[in-house]
């Protein structure tokens, strides 16, 4: 009864599926501006913690590029975009002081939320190290109005949020290009800027980065593709501040787990070894059974001693 | 709860022996997992998966129930509250990657789990129960799993939670009151996210008492093996203390190190970036796709695009819960007494294209809704569906077993090559011999 049910139901889905399948398929009109799309990359010399090989098994940060990419962040992107999962006394972890903290969050151009102590009316106040990285607009609506209806997304996550995330970030940042002068007329977005490696070729960001634009503390040059590098690897920071120590603990678990696997495997094999040893005694034989102290640890027996 | 020939619990101390009078835990331990449960001699590495999964949910609930203090789950904090975890919260990042690593390993521990049933026919009599209840646990997962991922509040928890939720109003007459009454309202919300929250935590007790449940059942008949031959006499099984605690060790230790991999160095790849995103009611992401351990299922869902009777839409959510709830109906759909496919010529390469069938469903459940993939998942859906509904009920009946070995013992000793009785004959699974002592 259940066979001619099940059949039944079975021939009922396969019916439905095949009518589905033999469907006529409408034509999925063909982009004009696909060929247009680049693939994000790596920088040249690629990130640091890609680690030997490109495994991403050692490489940690370099805070020197971290401190750059702060500046270019600072200097140019906070202007818009904020970093609100991010607080300044973080910024200990990529070499700061927490003198230099202090002072970096004192004098950030926005001021914190705060509440006035003798009237209790809401005030503003220089930030200090516990804060977040104050917002640059109160709501998505006040940014959407000060940026021609395209809100900056807050940059914490973005290393994260994207497929690729610092290759992503990087390519954008040092991807704008003047139109192709194939590229389809109809397609073209007056208000919006040219960028192969967004999603919709059309970015309502302007260019952002030319050369010399910041000037770097430890004498790196500043050119577009050094600073498009040096902050995207700031926001891969941002979006993942633990990979260091991640790594590190992986490492260390590792070793461990290995040198478990293999005693496990060793006890593994010595146990059973009488009964591998017993396939040729025959059949009958209770394969050893092993009473060579063996059982003197089964958890039964282990319980009542406790 | 085991054959008439395990050696029998004795308590070496009189402090055992006082305790075991009065509570017999230790005897339940010892008859359950130590030297008082037989297991057939033969199983392979396959059958550690079913410690594995074990594992996998303490895992799952350890790190939840740390990850649970720190969360909080209204749609204003939900996603910041995650981001503290990964930040500020002493180690949370670790708990979060387990956790989120640890679901994805779950299934995959529990996929092979399921296979090797169906390679070896453990869903036979006398196993049906502990088929069934692994199915129950199945279902339990994947709803404890969609629950868990609508929690971080990204893009595709909001818009995951808003497609599947949708699926029910599919249901002619109550189906958008169902929709309503399963979010809390008329949208995913505030509402939903808290129910969710609650259920998630639930759900994984209830797993485990369901766990308890099938262990039980399964120690009834002991385990299956790769014969399919039930156990006969004492030659054919050794105790599962040490031999399977020293296997099962080794098993966990490659099965963590693997695991480890994931955690440590590469943490998101099984996710999708646009969780970290934060939701967003008015931003539909280009394609919402669920985890990856639903993708056959979703596949299903959307191979149904034809109106036919029925709306489309109905058809594929009928379609998506029976390719589930057929399952329940396996040990009477496949009517032939060999349990292993080791000795089902014909049935072993029918089961063969199913694994590939069922890799080509999850392939097309994470692409995007368009061509080719649409019609490689209707192709790739009616032969999920034929297979156990058409061809698994007539070839069963139809073809002609390998002779089986006498026993696991003789199987064990003269490999691959058996002299024994013709398939049927002698092993039509409830027959087997001795019938474990109470």
């Amino acid at each position: 009864m259940v066979r001619i049910v099940g059949i039944l139901a079975g021939a009922v889905f396969v019916f439905v599926l095949v009518l589905a399948a033999l469907a006529p398929r409408e034509d999925v009109p063909v982009d004009p501006t696909e060929e247009f799309h680049a693939h994000a990359h790596a920088p040249e010399g690629g990130w640091s913690w890609d680690g030997p090989l490109g495994l991403g098994v050692f490489g940690g940060y370099d805070n020197q590029q971290l401190q750059r990419g702060f500046k270019v962040f600072r200097e140019v992107c906070s202007a818009c975009h904020s970093l609100r999962y991010v607080s300044f006394r973080n910024l200990e972890g990529i070499g700061f002081s927490e003198a230099e903290v202090k002072v970096i969050a004192e004098e950030w151009p926005l001021e914190v939320a705060a509440t006035n102590p003798d009237t209790g009316e809401a005030t503003t106040e220089p930030a200090i190290p516990a804060d977040r990285f104050p917002l640059v607009y109160p709501n998505e609506i006040a940014a959407r109005a000060a940026n021609n209806n395209a809100a900056p997304p807050d940059l914490s996550l973005m290393a994260k949020a994207r497929a690729d995330g610092a290759n992503y970030i990087y390519s954008l940042m040092s991807g704008y290009q003047p139109v192709p002068a194939d590229f389809p007329e109809d397609r073209v977005q007056e208000s919006l800027h040219y960028n192969p490696y967004f999603h919709s070729l059309w970015i309502a960001m302007p260019p952002q980065l030319s050369d010399g634009l910041v000037t770097y503390d430890d004498g790196t040059e500043a050119t577009t593709e050094q600073m498009a590098a040096d902050v995207a690897a700031f926001l891969h920071w941002t979006a993942e501040p633990k990979m260091v120590e991640r790594k590190t603990a992986g490492i260390g678990v590792l070793i461990f787990l290995l040198l478990f696997t293999s005693l496990s495997y060793v006890a593994y094999k010595r146990v059973w070894a009488d009964v591998k040893a017993s396939k040729v005694g025959g059949p009958g034989t209770r394969g050893g059974r092993a009473d060579k102290g063996i059982h003197a640890d089964a958890p039964g027996e282990g319980d009542h001693e406790a | 709860m085991s054959f008439t020939w395990a050696k029998p619990y004795e308590p070496k101390t009189g402090v055992g022996k006082w305790f075991d009078e009065r509570l017999p835990v230790p005897r339940l331990v010892w008859n359950s997992l130590g030297g008082g449960y037989e297991v057939p001699k033969n199983i392979n590495y396959f059958w550690n998966f079913g410690v594995l999964a074990g594992v996998a949910l303490v895992i799952q609930i350890a790190t939840g129930i740390v990850l649970a203090m720190h969360y909080a789950a209204h749609t204003d904090v939900a996603f910041a509250s995650v981001e503290h975890i990964m930040r500020d919260v002493n180690w949370g990042w670790l708990l979060r990657y387990m956790h989120a690593n640890g679901a994805s390993f779950f299934f995959i521990v529990v996929y092979i789990h399921i296979a090797r049933g169906l390679w070896y026919g453990s869903y036979k009599a006398p196993r049906e129960l502990v088929w069934m209840l692994g199915l129950v646990i199945f279902l339990l997962m994947m709803a404890t799993a969609f629950m868990g991922y609508v929690l971080p509040w990204g893009q595709m928890s909001f818009w995951g939670a808003t497609v599947i939720t949708n699926l029910f109003s599919a249901i002619p007459v109550v189906g958008d009151t169902i929709v309503t009454f399963l979010l809390g309202g008329f949208a995913v919300d505030n509402a939903t996210l808290n129910r969710f929250f609650s259920l998630h935590f639930l759900l994984p007790f209830v797993i485990a008492g369901v766990t308890i449940l099938k262990i039980w059942s399964l120690h009834i008949p002991g385990s299956n093996n790769p014969t399919g031959v039930e156990v006969k006499g004492p030659a054919d099984t050794i105790p599962f203390h040490p031999y399977f605690t020293a296997k099962d060790t080794f098993g966990l230790g490659v099965f963590l190190i693997i695991l480890a991999i994931f955690i440590f160095f590469m943490p998101n790849a099984l996710g999708h970036p646009d969780n970290y995103i934060e939701a967003n009611a008015l931003s539909t992401p280009a394609h919402i796709v669920p985890e990856w351990y639903f993708w056959p299922f979703y596949a299903i869902l959307r191979a149904f695009t034809v109106d036919f009777i029925l709306p489309a839409k109905l058809w594929g959510v009928i379609a998506m819960f029976a390719s589930i709830l057929l399952m329940f109906f396996l040990p009477w759909l496949d009517r032939s007494p060999v349990k292993s496919m080791k000795y089902r010529p014909t049935m072993k390469l029918w089961t063969l294209v199913l694994l590939v069938d069922v890799l080509v469903l999850a392939w097309c459940g994470g692409a995007p809704a368009e061509e080719p993939y649409v019609r490689i998942s209707q192709i790739a859906s009616i032969y999920y569906f034929a297979h156990f509904l058409i061809i698994l009920p007539i070839v069963s009946k139809s073809e002609t077993p390998l002779p089986l070995p006498n026993s696991i013992a003789e199987a064990v000793l003269k490999g691959k090559e058996s002299t024994g009785a013709p398939a049927g004959i002698k092993d039509t699974g409830t027959a087997a011999a001795p019938q474990p002592a109470e």
